[in-house]
């Protein structure tokens, strides 16, 4: 592509004590992209994505947006530049209703400077119904929601924002066939839309009919990058198992594994 | 409480079928949480068991109204506990910062400023409240910015501002206060008279009243559900009783050898500026949902770009604040700045913060929940005294009871899952 990816992660690297959790990882990301990244439990998708989304910081590389190095040193930081993210964990206050978890930190004002409730609850409604029709008790605690509300509530804090980078950590983990499958649909739309989205799994199956590409991890670093159109997902299996990349495609950039 | 606990505490989910019982809808419709009904209920039995057992004195308004003054200190400090447990952290410190400031503020006032001047008592007074936010602010510097668990740095406090208090005048009792002063304590020229009392009441009936109103109107543009008018209607008429009844009780206590009306506390009306202040903070602000987030899920708090460092530090400049105000309740009742003041209040401040449904695991609690238990623990405190329960006694029974309500508090969560 001729214009400066959306996002680039060059050489990224994070240690844990003596855990090298990802190693001299490059990913990029274009608009109206789904870029699958892939690999098993532990191969550092989270740490990868959660360096981008401002969670934890990086111990070298640079991230570029729309061409530019930006330094991301907190959630807040890449919230300003667009990207939202799906945790894997979902990160949801517990205790609080589906409106608090959704505006929490950026909450909706009275022109007093108080909380405006109510207003946040008839915004949540608006995003959750888009979601999932069937949802309409988004008063209660999170607590006592089932999987899926769950997992609505963190997916809907990640779109009503007007994200153009939407991370999804394992997004359909909690879910079941029918919810994955409105999932899949709403990755259509978001890419329809022209946001880019790293889609995290460690299952090819979430993940190779929806992405334009996919990125593989294992054991930190990056077997490679390939775009789904020119790879079967037997290959991807087996960049993904043995690291190895598949011999008739031609490596599109980088080779990361040493 | 805000929309946090409320929906902790108790709504049904909107879909639950049509067989269940009558009190159970009734308290849907009304929006009631069933946890306050409990302790209301509990707090009722105590009352009418004390009435029949000590023969009606328990209930007569000059007991009634000792019994409210008593409550303030812990009350008002109560209503911060709340907040530090709810971010999961807790403040043993308290009694020690209600002494330090209480010394500082009886210092000043009696010793070291010029006295009768109009500017000395609240000069002292606003000394006081820096002495307070200071303290809180050391601490929750530590506790937030370097890692040391509360439960460390508050202990530390318990012994340190405790050792300042002494410090200060080597322990002697400072005394006598500014008469203008005293007025803070509640004693005989400490309460607002018949016809202020029932301006107050009026003004709280209306404030219900609007509020109730504004934010039914504004469900309503909505098009949210609102709560039934009959529902509407009875709440505001068992707050209207309940606070028409107060003042008559407070205004039935009169002056000695008088009938002059003494009318609400003044400490009580400090209580319920310092309540209405703190339930707005805790659900109307985003300093209060911040707090409820990071006892929640301290990671989810961190990861949606709260400053969770400062949230915990303005928690503990709060709870600074509102023992600072506690300790001008005490000294203006005690007429002196004494270095007995504030010992072991902190037990009783968690155990009244404990007892009013703050879980100790955090993210759950609410002001008036604390009030009520305040007023529960003093409540047994007092009827024991009237009974003759030696003090030994007294704090057996107090901790038996602090045990019940936590583990009626874990059996009845267990049961709402
Ligand atoms: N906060 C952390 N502290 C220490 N080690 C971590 C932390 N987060 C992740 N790790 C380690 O980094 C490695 C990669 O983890 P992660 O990115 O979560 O894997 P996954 O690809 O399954 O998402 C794992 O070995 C994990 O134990
Ligand atoms: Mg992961």
């Amino acid at each position: 592509m001729s214009t400066a990816p959306l996002v680039e992660m060059r050489d990224i690297h994070k240690r844990f004590g003596g855990v090298h959790a990802v190693r001299g990882v490059s990913v990029d990301l274009h608009p109206g992209e789904v870029v699958g990244v892939l690999g098993h439990n532990g191969a550092g998708k989270s740490v990868l994505m959660k360096i981008l989304s401002g969670a934890i910081a990086p111990d070298a590389g640079e991230i570029r947006i729309n061409g530019e190095k930006v330094e991301i040193e907190s959630p807040r930081d890449a919230q300003r530049h667009g990207i939202e993210t799906i945790y894997q964990t979902l990160a949801l206050a517990d205790n609080l209703d589906a409106p608090g978890n959704l505006f929490l930190g950026r909450e909706l004002l009275t022109r007093w400077g108080t909380l405006d409730d109510d207003a946040m609850e008839n915004e949540t409604r608006k995003v959750v119904r888009r979601l999932n029709p069937n949802f309409t008790n988004i008063k209660g605690a999170v607590r006592n929601m089932s999987g899926g509300q769950r997992q609505s509530v963190a997916i809907a804090r990640a779109i009503y924002f007007n994200a153009r980078i939407l991370i999804m950590d394992e997004p359909t983990a909690a879910l079941g066939p029918h919810e994955t499958r409105m999932v899949g649909e709403l990755v259509k739309q978001l890419k329809a839309e022209g946001i880019g989205i790293f889609l995290i799994s460690h299952d090819i199956h979430d993940v190779f009919d929806l992405a334009d590409r996919v990125s593989v991890l294992k054991n930190g670093n990056l077997v490679g990058t390939r775009r789904t159109t020119e790879v079967t997902k037997d290959q991807v299996l087996a960049m993904i198992i043995l690291g190895k990349l598949p011999e008739d495609s031609a490596g599109e950039e980088m080779p990361g594994f040493h | 409480m805000g929309d946090a606990t409320q929906a902790v505490k108790g709504r049904p989910p909107q879909d639950s079928g049509p067989q269940i019982g009558a009190f159970e809808r009734f308290v849907q419709l009304t929006e009631l949480d069933t946890r306050m009904l409990a302790m209301v209920g509990a707090l009722v039995v105590i009352w009418i068991v004390f009435t029949a057992l000590t023969d009606g004195i328990f209930l007569t308004p000059r007991n009634l109204y000792n019994l409210t003054v008593q409550s303030t200190v812990v009350g008002i400090m109560a209503t911060g506990m709340v907040l530090v447990i709810v971010a999961r952290h807790i403040d043993l410190s308290v009694g020690s910062i209600l002494g330090f400031s209480g010394m500082v503020l009886a210092v000043f006032q009696v010793e070291i400023l010029p006295l009768g001047v109009w500017w000395n008592w609240p000069l002292t007074v606003v000394m006081a409240l820096a002495v307070g936010a200071a303290i809180g602010a050391w601490q929750g510097y530590w506790i937030a910015y370097r890692g040391v668990p509360a439960f460390v740095v508050t202990l530390a406090g318990l012994l340190i501002f405790r050792g300042c208090a002494w410090i200060v005048t080597e322990g002697r009792t400072v005394a006598p206060m500014d008469p203008t002063f005293q007025v803070f304590g509640g004693g005989i020229q400490g309460s607002i008279g018949a016809v202020w009392s029932w301006v107050t009441g009026v003004l709280a009936i209306a404030f219900v009243v609007f509020n109730a109103f504004t934010s039914r109107a504004k469900r309503h543009r909505y098009g949210f559900p609102v709560k039934p008018m009959w529902a509407e209607l009875g709440i505001i008429l068992v707050a209207t009783a309940i606070i028409v009844g107060f003042v008559m009780v407070m205004n039935a206590y009169t002056l000695p050898r008088s009938d002059i009306p003494r009318g609400i506390p003044v400490p009580v009306l400090i209580l319920m500026i310092v309540v209405v202040f703190m339930m707005f903070i805790s659900r109307a602000t985003k300093f209060g949902r911040y707090v409820f987030a990071m006892g929640g899920n301290p990671e989810a708090a961190e990861l949606s770009g709260i400053d969770v460092r400062k949230t915990t530090l303005m928690v503990f400049v709060l709870m600074g604040v509102l023992c600072a105000i506690g300790a001008v309740i005490t000294t203006a009742r005690l007429n002196a700045g004494a270095n007995s003041m504030g010992l072991l209040a902190e037990l009783s401040v968690i155990a009244a913060a404990v007892i009013g449904g703050t879980s100790l695991a955090g993210g759950v609690g609410t002001v008036a929940g604390a009030i009520l238990g305040a007023v529960v623990m003093q409540s047994l405190e007092n009827g024991m005294v009237l009974l003759g329960v030696s003090s030994a006694m007294r704090q057996v029974i107090i901790g038996l009871v602090l045990i019940a309500a936590v583990w009626f508090d874990t059996a009845y969560n267990r049961h709402r899952r």
